[in-house]
């Protein structure tokens, strides 16, 4: 069938001038469009208030699907133990999995607390979560790695709290709406992370390469020590995340470093905790202008 | 014997009953858009932290429309369905209404270069809509490009490719719905 649209306008005025009208429309859309792309990747917040209003508005749908998700997938999981050698061992291995992974983060920790008793005790936060939550969705669709959370400023989240599961670290929350916020993954290509390897003091960067894996980055240049099976956990440099907790095992090594994979799948968690900023004063200070810092004390720009 | 007035299917056809009822407006007219905006809004329901496998379904059932039912949409029309869909989709705003315009323009292009044309004709024009949409949507989202990212984009696009048959027979059979006589003429 010929399509109505290309039907010829023939002579008719009225028919020629609405079909330029429409044309002309389209093309200002375009250019509208390129416009304001061009200002939101200048200014990446420009339109974070109508995001969140948007998110805010399907969040009891990612809350129903959410539930139905962590509920199926125990009914899988459930189905591939029985298959495989009995219906309580799918959960087992998971537990010795968190166990395994707890037993390098308390190693971690460990350390971390005998290099820190002689240091300055500086006002660190203890840890309880500002809020437990679960992930109503993502962008699946995108080239960006997003999560959208059920908990927002009416929970107190604020802008870069770091997000944890039971596993180890999610991501950090990049825009807080009412009662939802936006999350940014450790895959997407613009996140970057400072670990080190738990068991010893090799410190790196993990950085989202936007397709699932973080690509371990070391600082020190040289030899390179690592191990495919070494697990990185957070440095705590930066001042966002707590030290020592889980972020990912090594792949393959590369000769800065290497592919690291992430230890909390987010498609895998139920529950996500959000944690408050671990040392607000060092976040602070790095987001100082040098020209401010001295003269009106610690108002971040 | 009058028999055909006996049969009670006599009175009717594929958009209902023709006796006492009209086509309802409202439903002729929004049901293309709510179904582009439930498109847009459908993937980030989804859980992906790898790569992004899920099809733009917003995009896919907006061309749908476009190429099954032509002079439907405006050709404006990405621009405030595009609006939408970035509001969602975790691109950076105006990614989409750039695109989506720009795909409207297109199609509108090869409609009048190609007017007599079959679904493989349709088929292929999605196709080419879909590479290019995914593809520069990966371009301007604002997103350090690496390598590994052009690898991670193509199961998405054969996924979109091979489920645009499926959009397209949903869109017909939406399309069916739209047109269904529900409004009673008292």
């Amino acid at each position: 069938m010929a399509p109505p649209s290309s039907r010829r306008s023939g002579h008719s005025r009225r028919a020629q001038y609405s079909r330029f009208t429409s044309y002309l429309v389209a093309s200002i859309g375009a250019v509208i469009g390129a416009a304001l792309l061009g200002l939101s990747l200048w200014q990446p917040t420009t339109f974070s208030e109508l995001r969140g209003l948007a998110g805010d508005a399907t969040e009891p749908v990612g809350q129903t699907t959410s539930a139905t998700r962590s509920g199926s997938g125990g009914v899988i999981d459930t189905v591939a133990a029985y298959f495989r050698a009995g219906s309580q061992n799918a959960a087992l291995r998971e537990e010795l999995q968190i166990a395994r992974i707890r037993l390098a983060e308390a190693a971690a920790t460990d350390e971390e607390n005998q290099r820190l008793k002689e240091l300055l005790r500086l006002g660190e936060s203890d840890g309880e979560a500002v809020a437990v939550t679960r992930i109503t969705g993502s962008s699946a669709s995108s080239a960006r790695r997003f999560a959208y959370i059920g908990a927002g400023r009416s929970d107190g989240v604020t802008v870069g709290m770091p997000v944890r599961s039971a596993r180890g670290v999610v991501g950090r929350v990049l825009e807080v709406a009412s009662s939802t916020s936006r999350v940014l993954l450790l895959t997407d290509s613009e996140s970057v992370l400072p670990v080190r390897r738990a068991g010893d003091d090799i410190v790196a960067f993990a950085e989202g390469r936007g397709d699932g894996f973080v690509r371990i980055r070391l600082i020190n240049l040289g030899i390179n020590p690592l191990e495919p099976g070494d697990l990185f956990v957070t440095s705590g440099a930066g001042g966002y995340y707590r030290p020592g907790v889980a972020v990912a095992i090594l792949e393959e090594t590369r000769p800065d470093g290497g592919i690291a994979r992430i230890i909390a799948d987010p498609a895998a968690t139920q529950f996500v905790r959000v944690e408050p900023i671990w040392l607000p004063e060092s976040v602070n200070a790095a987001s100082q202008s040098p020209n401010s810092a001295l003269s009106d004390g610690g108002e971040d720009n | 014997m009058i028999e055909g007035d006996l049969n009670p299917r006599s009175h009717s056809d594929p958009y209902g009953r023709r006796i006492n009822r009209e086509h309802s407006r409202i439903l002729a007219t929004a049901l293309p858009y709510a179904t582009i905006v439930l498109g847009s809004i459908l993937p980030t329901l989804f859980i992906s932290a790898s790569v992004p496998f899920v099809p733009p379904l917003g995009f896919l059932i907006l061309i749908g429309w476009r190429l099954m039912r032509p002079g439907l949409l405006p050709s404006w029309a990405g621009l405030p369905l595009g609006a939408i869909d970035d509001l969602f989709s975790g691109q950076p705003f105006g990614s989409a209404i750039l695109l989506w315009s720009l795909t409207m323009l297109a199609i509108e292009w090869f409609e009048a270069r190609f007017p007599w044309r079959g679904f493989a004709q349709d088929w292929v024009a999605a196709i080419l809509a879909i590479t290019a949409y995914i593809v520069l949507a990966m371009f301007v989202s604002g997103a350090s490009l690496t390598a590994s990212m052009a690898v991670a984009i193509i199961p998405q696009l054969l996924l979109s490719i091979l489920l645009y048959p499926m959009i397209a027979a949903m869109v017909s059979w939406l399309d069916r719905l739209r047109l269904m006589r529900i409004r009673e003429i008292r």
